[in-house]
């Protein structure tokens, strides 16, 4: 149990304190353990290394610390070591002990180190990546310092300052007025800025309390730069919204959360105790008259509850159908409390810009769109992972220079941007700058900031298909044109995709969504065709081909393609071994061949095949 | 049944922003929302047992029947997707001998899709009890199952 702090001279002791007891110069293993780098292989990293430290008696002399997501996902798992900074990605549990033994010598293991793509050369430093040369880590640098579930690693590294210095100064206004003029727009997808939100809730009559809501709701599939900051650095979130309670005069906070993020939803339940253990939360703050606490909401799975008035209405145990604005929630939000609701990184900045002022924040960025904006950059991309650019960014910086280009041999052709309301961006337009009013004008949304690259070997029928199918699972059946025009579009490309759609088709898949992006009350409707208007507007020669000539150029739609063996094959018998129908046939060392009748196009001879020997066309 | 549900009401004040927090409680306590469950849920809380039922079969997490022993969920996100997550599934279902959504007759494997667990970066992925799995392929898929065979 943590001892209460009773004032803020109380806490900037604390925080002297544990500045001032960190040796900065032990050499320090850090291993991300988010989501992700478990899934890797994080979790049997830090068995080994534990192993390692205690069997060498190295315990005291090098310290191991186990962080979030660094957003490195192409080099998980990985290990980072301090002070240096050095890198080694794509670690095996069974070279710890090397790395362990280097580091306790000062040593670097350069055979362990990555290499440049183009040069072979070896890279030692994190900083000197590629792939992070041409990102500013406001939010995302501060994951690799703290372990997220000690608070006090969050303090040490200059947590909660930002709160301190709001309370300390004591006139909640001006809160409101430091977002303002920071810009700051809301991450979650429509850029509202969110210092007119605030100020629009600080307005509200306070008699019966008033709600923040931060929205971690993140069910754009593709995108996951909310998780990794809600895993990796957790306070910043609980300070961002402890701030803004205090400038908009809240009493009750919610997080809502997905469940299918359940480490996310364990960092931050962590993180709420161990704030409200040191007296950052809860009845008067750092011994201030100003009471405030949190709670945490696990969604329930339905992609509409990212909608602010579902959300609500999720939160208050109903089903999580959208209503008609006004009101806004900022009027009449849950249990018709005024209510102000923003996303995660939306929250991740406020901390930000009061420590660095207003000013410097809004220096980052373009004119109507300041600061840094994190993507989840993913998809047929040789480097994955999340990256944080200033707003302004062009796509081919991000894809080009930071993704490192394709992932594969086929040439990229498009970035799909806003998850199912979002829309596809041609390689052509990569030049566009990322900003939330380009990304509507270009056709498609900022949205949370998943970026999922496609190449020539994406179907771009099959997308506008994914997304749509989606969409309509998704859809909550409120209004009429979005349940049963999503449906419909759904049918119209679920024909094409088969072979069996005609061109009148395509004049009316184009009708029905602009129908339902008129008529539909929330948006999830209003936004629901822009998989189906954006590429249509860019790849309608992919839509045509598939139904003039019966035809998938990218070689997806399963109808529309054939597998044959060509004469590179060798007769090595491993198709013949993989096909799980018996359809592929040959004898040893013979090319062999493929029955069409039999064939169920799961593509599993074409894995295996290590000799380009299996066509589809 | 009645002991372990009664003893999860008894943490609940039966408010009515309390029912999706006591649904997950439940079906991460049985696996599933049983029936009986759910009706008394409804008289906990004081709503009609329609309003239970409309909660639970709104979000995609609730369901009505058990899981098996293996609980695998195919990740369906969109980077999956467009790094082979159809094709991913179509051998999940093969090497089960289940379609999505359904459960082995002797309760041994439960398979069921997800929109998204955010683990993009290493895409295409699945979950088999809480265990991530990534940069899935057909191959390894049947290598997962091949040994959870040897092992059960």
């Amino acid at each position: 149990m943590r001892e209460k702090l009773n004032s803020i001279d109380h806490f900037e002791a604390l925080q002297d304190r544990l500045v001032s007891e960190w040796d900065r110069d032990v050499p320090t293993i850090v291993i991300p353990a988010g989501t992700c780098g478990r899934a890797a292989g994080a979790d049997e990293l830090i068995h080994a290394t534990q192993q390692e430290i205690t069997s060498r008696k190295l315990d005291g002399r090098i310290r191991l610390r186990i962080t979030g997501c660094h957003g490195l996902c192409e080099m998980e798992p990985c290990v980072l070591i301090e002070p240096e900074g050095t890198i080694y990605p794509k670690i095996d549990p069974t070279e710890m002990a090397r790395i362990v033994e280097a580091v306790a010598r000062g040593e670097v293991l350069e055979d362990l180190l990555s290499q440049d793509p183009e040069t072979g050369a070896r890279i030692q430093k994190q900083k000197d990546l590629p792939f992070l040369k041409k990102q500013v880590r406001t939010i995302l640098g501060r994951n690799e310092m703290l372990d997220p579930m000690r608070i006090e690693d969050y303090v040490r590294s200059g947590g909660y300052s930002a709160m301190a210095k709001v309370l300390a100064r004591g006139a909640p206004a001006a809160v409101v007025e430091d977002v303002k003029a920071s810009g700051l727009r809301g991450r979650g997808g429509a850029g509202f800025p969110t210092g007119r939100k605030w100020e629009l809730l600080a307005k509200q009559p306070s008699d019966g309390g008033k709600f923040l809501v931060c929205n971690a709701d993140e069910g754009d599939p593709g995108a996951y730069m909310d998780r990794s900051v809600l895993e990796g650095n957790p306070h910043s979130i609980v300070e961002g919204m402890i701030i803004g309670a205090y400038g908009t005069g809240a009493t009750e906070g919610v997080i809502y959360v997905r469940n299918e993020y359940p480490l996310a939803v364990e960092h931050a339940d962590i993180a709420l105790q161990q704030a409200r253990e040191l007296g950052l939360l809860g009845e008067h703050i750092l011994g201030t008259d100003f009471c405030f606490d949190i709670s945490l909401v696990r969604g329930a799975g339905a992609f509409v509850c990212g909608e602010e008035t579902a959300l609500i209405r999720s939160i208050e145990g109903k089903i999580g159908e959208p209503r008609q604005r006004p009101p806004f929630p900022v009027e009449k939000g849950i249990d018709n409390k005024p209510t102000a609701i923003n996303n995660v990184e939306t929250w991740a900045n406020i901390p930000i810009i009061i420590a660095q002022g207003a000013q410097q924040f809004a220096e980052i960025g373009t004119a109507n769109n300041s600061g840094t904006k994190v993507f989840s950059l993913v998809g047929k991309i040789r480097n994955t992972g999340l990256v944080e650019v200033p707003m302004g960014t062009t796509i081919r910086e991000i894809v080009h220079d930071i993704g490192g280009g394709p992932a594969g041999n086929a040439r990229i052709k498009a970035v799909q941007t806003g998850g199912p309301s979002g829309g596809c961006i041609p390689a052509e337009m990569f030049d566009l700058p990322i900003d939330y009013d380009s990304l509507v004008e270009a056709g498609s949304i900022m949205g949370s900031g998943g970026m999922i690259v496609m190449d020539e070997d994406t179907c771009m029928v099959d997308v506008a298909r994914y997304f749509m199918n989606f969409l309509k699972d998704e859809s909550c059946g409120k209004c009429f044109t979005c349940r049963k025009g999503t449906q419909r579009m759904y049918e119209i490309l679920d024909d094409i995709a088969k072979g069996s759609g005609t061109l009148e088709q395509l004049d009316l898949l184009e009708e029905l969504a602009h129908v339902v992006k008129d008529t539909a009350m929330c948006g999830l409707g209003q936004t629901a065709p822009n998989p189906v208007l954006s590429t249509l507007r860019y790849f309608r020669d992919e839509y045509v081909e598939h139904i003039r000539k019966r035809r998938c150029p990218a070689g997806v739609c399963k109808e529309l393609i054939t597998y044959s063996i060509n004469e590179n094959c060798v007769g090595c018998q491993a198709c013949v071994r993989a096909c799980p129908v018996g359809a592929v046939k040959g004898r040893e060392k013979e090319q062999h061949s493929i029955d069409a009748e039999k064939c169920i196009k799961c593509g599993l001879c074409r894995n295996v095949c290590k000799f380009e020997a299996v066509d589809v066309t | 049944m009645e002991e372990r549900l009664t003893s999860i009401l008894s943490s609940y004040k039966a408010n009515r922003d309390e029912l999706i927090p006591i649904l997950q409680q439940v079906q991460e306590e049985f696996g599933y929302l049983p029936q009986q469950a759910m009706l008394d849920i409804a008289q906990f809380i004081g709503v009609p047992e329609s309003q239970v039922y409309a909660v639970a079969t709104f979000y995609a997490q609730f369901r009505f029947t058990p899981i098996g022993r293996t609980h695998v969920t195919v990740c369906r996100g969109t980077a999956c997707h467009v790094r082979g997550a159809p094709r991913i599934l179509e051998e999940v279902e093969r090497q089960l001998g289940i379609k999505e959504g359904e459960t082995t007759p002797d309760l041994e494997y439960s398979l069921e899709t997800v929109a998204c667990i955010g683990c993009c970066g290493l895409s295409p992925c699945i979950v088999v009890n809480a265990k991530v799995e990534a940069k899935m392929t057909p191959r390894k898929v049947a290598a997962i199952f091949a040994k959870g065979d040897e092992t059960s």
